[in-house]
């Protein structure tokens, strides 16, 4: 397994201290001729924290991460990336960022762990004390679990197992920001885990920031420090899975039976509503089941207000809650 | 901040170099690629066998003899500009380009390879021809120091006059697809009409000179300088194998080339993203499908 090692101290890392954020983007906005696929979009992101990008298709998800990415100029606005501005970008900023590509067919004659050594090895430049780079190319191969394929050409494996490669491939230099475009689109369940083991010990143990989109809402909440919504253009919300679903909707739907009959009540304090309820003399409570509004109910409620009509006044008051 | 071992630009060009010696051992492996190889050499072998007693008229040079050295500079040409319009081509639509474009340094180590590969490939497809060019054309084995080395310069120019017009086309192009086909066309058009098969005496005088443009014509005859006696100069055009107007014109195709594709290719580079790259890979699977 890939022992990253100590996490280097902030005096090592050249001239950035622990707080000032990893990501930070202000005012972005991408036009497509007329159209305004992102309208000012604004959120940072500090080290070692996992971002999760949420929106429906076509919200500019993939524009957004492509921005940062340095592969794709913006229409205005401010995007820093580990304090440089990715449009300017030069090949020493390159070295520390990954990006997780879905692949297609490249690299088919190349066995994984040549192609592997071969692109780890654009990165020896670039290693610094505290960061040796690139990652241990047999220690990187067991993690994403490929040690049986390590020698199999890359056109012989199956979709899942290429989209572990394309992991490993964004993390063989030992980023300090991975960008992630939908990487566990594909995978079967056991290749979910095993990625968000990858995510969480990258951002656990070697402070790696995280940025990815996905549109599976378990993940989100599972992999998520912080939840953006992007719709219309614009962040609706920025939060932790919890302050979400509390931001949407204060109320948690508290069920009951008595004596053979059901019973759904909404109210803003479960605890206390409950204590209530069992404190009744003689009542005969059954089956109680408390539940907060899963991130589920928090995104189609924001998605749909969005798309209702009714977004600024929701983004408004999203604003005021959340200050 | 961080050191950085040998120099800045060596380094990529070091591992862009173990890349390309990679991909040419993966291409000898290759059944396809070698089946391409092996239907080539059957092709030229036939051709020369049959070709082998009939003599040029007034010479008793055999006909054999005097075509295979047009054919290896056409090989040269063509190997070299479609091996990197079409790889070039190819591996922007699989994302091979977006890979070396995500790594530091890695589109320098991405071009050193393709260079290396598809030369190699190119040479590969000439000694294809040329081996068994030894063995039933006994005046080949013949060919002395001078005439090899000035294979070699024929070859290395012709290759650098070619490649990278190969690879600014295959950046321009929109697919693979749109590579493969329509390049072979104007192609077959200009070898058609450089002297490579028959002289290019019997060319009325406007295409003798349009050929005279592109760098077929010059490697046909560069090569069949290299290999022929210095008499069969009597059947060109001027009388002679115009060894200074061939360096000119190939040198010009080489330099135009090595200052356009850079721009070309950064260009084409810069649009790369994952984006675009998957609604490639629609459209193929649409293709396809």
């Amino acid at each position: 397994m890939l022992e990253f090692g100590q996490a280097p101290d902030d005096a090592g890392r050249d001239g950035r201290d622990g707080d000032a954020p990893v990501v930070a983007v202000r005012g972005l906005r991408m036009r497509y001729g007329s159209v305004d696929v992102l309208d000012g979009v604004d959120f940072v992101a500090r080290r070692g924290e996992v971002l999760v990008l949420l929106g429906p298709n076509g919200a500019g998800k993939t524009t957004t991460i492509e921005i940062m990415e340095g592969f794709r100029k913006r229409s205005a606005g401010e995007v820093s990336v580990l304090g440089v501005d990715p449009a300017a970008g030069d090949e020493r900023w390159r070295a520390r960022i990954g990006v997780v590509l879905q692949s297609w067919r490249d690299h088919g004659r190349w066995r994984v762990r040549d192609l592997l050594c071969h692109l780890g090895g654009y990165y020896a430049p670039y290693s610094a004390p505290g960061r040796e780079r690139p990652l241990d190319v047999d220690d990187l191969i067991e993690t994403v679990g490929l040690g049986d394929q390590a020698r199999q050409k890359i056109s012989s494996l199956s979709g899942g197992q290429r989209r572990r490669l394309d992991v490993a491939v964004g993390i063989v230099g030992r980023p300090e920001v991975l960008f992630l475009d939908e990487p566990t689109a594909g995978f079967d369940p056991q290749a979910r885990r095993d990625f968000h083991d990858v995510v969480h010990r990258l951002s656990d143990m070697d402070d790696t920031t995280i940025l990815l989109t996905t549109h599976d809402l378990d993940e989100a909440e599972k992999l998520a420090d912080r939840i953006l919504i992007l719709a219309g253009g614009r962040i609706v919300a920025d939060g932790s899975a919890d302050e979400l679903a509390r931001r949407v909707s204060g109320q948690a739907q508290v069920r009951w039976s008595q004596d053979g009959q059901h019973y759904v009540h909404a109210t803003g304090d479960a605890t206390r509503f409950v204590r209530d309820l069992l404190a009744q003399p003689g009542a005969d409570i059954g089956d109680l089941e408390v539940r907060r509004a899963s991130l589920e109910d928090t995104y189609m409620a924001l998605v749909q207000r969005h798309e209702t009509g009714w977004p600024l006044a929701a983004v408004a008051r999203f604003e005021e809650v959340g200050r | 901040m961080n050191q950085v071992p040998g120099n800045q630009v060596l380094y990529p060009v070091r591992l862009g170099l173990s890349r390309g010696l990679r991909e040419t051992r993966q291409s000898l492996t290759s059944p396809q690629d070698m089946s391409t190889y092996l239907i080539l050499a059957v092709a030229f072998v036939v051709v020369l066998i049959f070709q082998r007693n009939s003599t040029v008229r007034g010479t008793h040079v055999s006909l054999a003899f005097s075509v295979l050295p047009g054919i290896l500079g056409m090989m040269v040409a063509v190997t070299g500009l479609t091996g990197a319009a079409g790889s070039l081509a190819v591996e922007r639509e699989d994302g091979t380009l977006l890979r070396a474009k995500a790594v530091p340094n890695g589109m320098v180590g991405y071009l050193t390879g393709r260079i290396v590969s598809v030369s190699l490939g190119a040479l590969l497809g000439v000694v294809v021809v040329l081996v068994p060019g030894i063995f039933l054309i006994p005046e080949l084995a013949r060919t002395g120091p001078l005439g090899w080395l000035t294979f070699l310069w024929v070859l290395v120019l012709g290759l650098l006059a070619v490649l990278p017009w190969g690879a600014v086309i295959g950046s321009l192009a929109k697919s693979a697809r749109a590579v493969q086909g329509p390049l072979m066309f104007p192609i077959m058009g200009v070898t058609a009409i450089s002297g490579i098969f028959y002289p290019i005496f019997a060319l009325p005088g406007w295409l003798q000179g349009l050929a005279q443009v592109f760098p077929v014509y010059w490697l046909g005859l560069g090569m069949r300088s290299a290999f022929l006696p210095g008499s069969a100069a009597a059947a060109e055009i001027g009388g002679s194998w115009r060894h200074l107007e061939m360096a000119a014109i190939l040198g010009v195709w080489a330099i135009t080339g090595l200052a356009a594709a850079p721009t070309v290719l950064r260009r084409m580079a810069r649009k790369e993203s994952g984006s675009s790259m998957q609604a490639r890979r629609q459209r193929f699977l649409q293709r396809i499908g």
